[in-house]
């Protein structure tokens, strides 16, 4: 039997994993992507939680959270490759105009 | 009924004079223009004074207060822009305007060629400016404004030649120790300003002041303190001990400049100043006894430095301190109006001395120039024998000598002889007083006929190639000394004193200010005495012939005379030719002792203290944000990772609390 605690321990999991990939790559799209698996993550711990509570709250929640990272895709990739064609790069430590 | 509300336009002219010279006089250039302004403008004035004056002669009201508008109004405290004009401004305005246009028209052809003629005459208009509000303020403010004026023009003008090294430490000096004074003037001011203030009068002016002033007790320590102030500020201005050492180095300016400002006008605002508020002097006789024995003192001390010095001008410098020393014993024994007849005879003899010592100054500049050589034109050493050479210039000179010594029919001697006679015999008097003055005049008469020997008789002893160089001065220098001589002549005869037949109407005509005073507080000449005028002017003729007499023999008789009498008295000779050595005396003790202290605040406190703690605080903030720095290191990933631990710590502390 697959009780809420094993959604939520996996959602931990890939959470934690989003979150050390973004910690550690220097590449912006493998960044990108972990953060789209930290979003997806919240999201299966919404879904598990709002089955589990018969509440459809947390379902409307990952429909806006489905949006947003759609809307957040669109625009980074649209910056990444703008930022690529300048600069032959994508590497986050390329992009430090703005540092003293 | 009289009208005197144009009396505005009296110091309205020179300030336009200044305006436009100061402001275009550049663009404009050409120096007869400039002249032209600058002379104009204080002729117009002197018009209108002359104007002002006649009004005033043929008034009977003699107090006339003409407010411009109003300056400030603070709760029950109306200060306005007036004017006070009554006989002594109205007389004050006549030798201002009268002897100032003179000197203007005389700098036109002293200044000829100058660099910075414009700028001279702008700064000449100004002080003519402030000097006439000095003098016709009705308010003591008012008057503060212009005394601070004729300062700053006193300090322009002895500057003029500023690229001297030594012109400009004379400004400087003359600026410094003047601000001591205008500091006693201003506690004066306040002292007065909040002693009235108690018993419910708030006013600076002089009208409300003099009719309020026995409110305070008289001869108490309030009149007292206020009037000492006043009086340090007299002496900083008027060059009095101790403040007198500014005046002799202020002959760095040019010469017309002394005869204006260092001889016939500003350093007489002391003098006029007393006269000002003399019912509050006459209140304070412990101040009045100082002011004489100051007075006494200066003419003395002035008198026996000018005896031994070389420099035309300097002696010059030393018998203006020496006159202004007798003008302020008149005061100080309650001789008002003798005190302001003086100030009146000197403007016209001094300043004809200056001028005339000027257009030698001139004629002997000129020579050297075209000879080539680089003597100095103001050592008397070099003169002599230009009596021939300069004739107007001399004659003019000499009846102003004559005049100066005391030499019965001229100016000099109706003034002087009036103070002695008042020091001898007035209440306040005392014949120690007489005394001194009578020794001083003694000195005066030998140092001038030294000076006039050395420069006009006996043999020229300039350099054989600048000799035939020597010319008389022009016309438009001449003028001026002729009307001055004429002055220096006949100036006296207003006041020709009652014992010699006269009606001393000068002394009527200042009546109207002084008398209440006098009256009140009982100054007057003692009637007991009254049998000694005639020996005491017999007295005073006799020693002036006598320094005459003296002079002739060192100078035109004995030439070789003085070089013996100082081998002989060398270490006399010594004191007076340094002027004593107060300057260095001043150096050590004032200058020195300043200088120290501003070191020991500069080392002890400055550098230390102050920057110190102004370094520490850059010390400390540099090392703070020099361990901050590695937390903002721009890492993306570290913020992150700064973020992630610290949602961590957070989380941990939620589930183990």
């Amino acid at each position: 039997m697959i009780t809420v605690n094993h959604y939520l321990v996996l959602s931990a999991i890939l959470f934690a994993l989003g979150t050390f990939g973004v910690l550690t790559r220097r590449n912006a799209i493998v960044i990108f992507m972990c953060i789209e698996l930290m979003l997806n993550a919240v999201n299966l711990s919404f879904i598990a939680l709002s089955h589990h509570l018969g509440n459809l709250d947390g379902q409307i929640f990952v429909f806006f959270v489905m949006t947003v990272a759609a809307a957040e895709a669109a625009v980074g990739l649209a910056l990444m490759i703008t930022f690529f064609r300048n600069r032959e790069s994508i590497e986050v430590d390329d992009i430090s105009m703005l540092k003293w | 009924m009289h009208d005197y509300s144009l009396i505005w336009l009296i110091p309205f002219f020179p300030l336009v004079g200044f305006i436009v010279n100061g402001l275009l006089g550049k663009k404009i250039g050409n120096e007869k223009v400039i002249g032209a302004i600058g002379t104009l403008a204080i002729a117009a004035s002197f018009v209108v004074s002359c104007k002002m004056f006649f009004q005033l002669l043929g008034d009977v009201e003699k107090t006339h207060e003409v407010i411009l508008f109003s300056w400030m109004s603070v709760g029950q405290l109306q200060i306005d822009w007036g004017f006070l004009l009554d006989p002594l401004s109205a007389l004050m305005i006549m030798v201002v305007t009268g002897v100032g246009s003179l000197i203007h028209l005389y700098s036109n052809g002293y200044m000829h060629g100058e660099e910075g003629f414009y700028r001279y005459f702008a700064y000449l208009n100004l002080f003519c400016f402030s000097m006439l509000m000095l003098v016709l303020g009705n308010n003591a403010l008012v008057m503060f404004v212009g005394w601070e004026g004729v300062g700053l023009c006193s300090y322009l003008l002895i500057g003029y030649y500023f690229e001297k090294k030594s012109a400009g430490d004379a400004a400087k000096k003359a600026f410094v120790v003047n601000r001591v004074g205008d500091f006693g003037f201003l506690i004066g001011l306040f002292t007065l300003f909040w002693a009235l203030g108690e018993h419910g009068v708030w006013t600076f002016q002089f009208t409300k002041i003099a009719e309020n002033a026995h409110l305070l007790p008289a001869g108490g320590v309030v009149v007292t303190v206020a009037t000492l102030c006043f009086f340090l500020g007299a002496t900083g201005k008027s060059a009095q001990i101790p403040l007198y050492t500014w005046l002799p180095d202020a002959m760095e300016g040019p010469t017309p400049v002394s005869a204006l400002i260092h001889a016939a006008t500003m350093v007489t605002a002391g003098v006029y100043m007393i006269g000002r508020m003399n019912g509050l002097f006459s209140m304070a006789p412990d101040t009045m006894m100082v002011i004489a024995i100051v007075g006494a003192a200066t003419a003395i001390f002035a008198a026996s430095i000018g005896l031994a010095q070389n420099d035309i001008k300097r002696v010059l410098a030393y018998s203006t301190v020496s006159q202004l020393g007798y003008m302020f014993l008149a005061m100080g024994v309650g001789a008002f109006s003798a005190g302001i007849f003086h100030l009146m005879t000197h403007a016209f003899f001094k300043a004809c001395l200056f001028l005339g010592s000027g257009s030698v100054i001139h004629a002997m500049h000129h020579a050297y120039h075209k000879a080539h050589l680089h003597d100095d034109p103001q050592d008397m050493r070099n003169m002599g024998g230009l009596a021939k050479k300069m004739p107007i210039t001399f004659i003019t000179f000499f009846i102003s000598t004559l005049a100066i010594s005391g030499i019965p029919g001229l100016s000099g001697f109706f003034s002087k002889d009036e103070i002695l006679w008042w020091a001898f015999s007035s209440t306040r008097g005392g014949w120690i007083l007489w005394l001194i003055g009578f020794i001083a005049a003694g000195m005066t008469a030998f140092y001038m006929f030294r000076l006039v020997f050395m420069t006009f008789f006996g043999k020229q002893k300039t350099d054989a190639r600048a000799k035939d160089h020597v010319h008389e001065s022009p016309l438009v220098i001449t003028i001026p000394l002729m009307v001055l001589g004429l002055l220096a002549l006949v100036g006296g005869w207003v006041g020709i004193p009652a014992a010699l037949g006269g009606a001393n109407r000068f002394e009527h005509f200042l009546a109207p200010v002084f008398e209440h005073a006098q009256e009140t507080y009982g100054i007057h000449s003692q009637h007991s005495l009254h049998a000694f005028e005639f020996p005491l002017m017999g007295c005073s003729i006799g020693i002036a012939l006598v320094g005459i007499f003296l002079a002739w023999i060192m100078y035109v008789k004995n030439p070789e005379l003085p070089g013996r009498l100082v081998a002989r008295f060398r270490w006399l000779h010594t004191a007076i030719f340094n002027k004593w050595f107060v300057d260095e005396l001043y150096d050590g003790l004032f200058v020195n002792a300043t200088k120290r202290l501003g070191r020991y605040f500069w080392k002890g406190f400055d550098v230390p203290v102050i920057d110190g703690i102004v370094n520490g605080v850059g010390w400390l903030v540099q090392g703070s944000s020099r361990v901050l720095r590695f937390i903002q290191n721009g890492q993306i990933h570290s913020y992150a990772m700064t973020m992630v631990l610290g949602m961590v710590v957070i989380v941990a502390v939620y589930v183990f609390k």
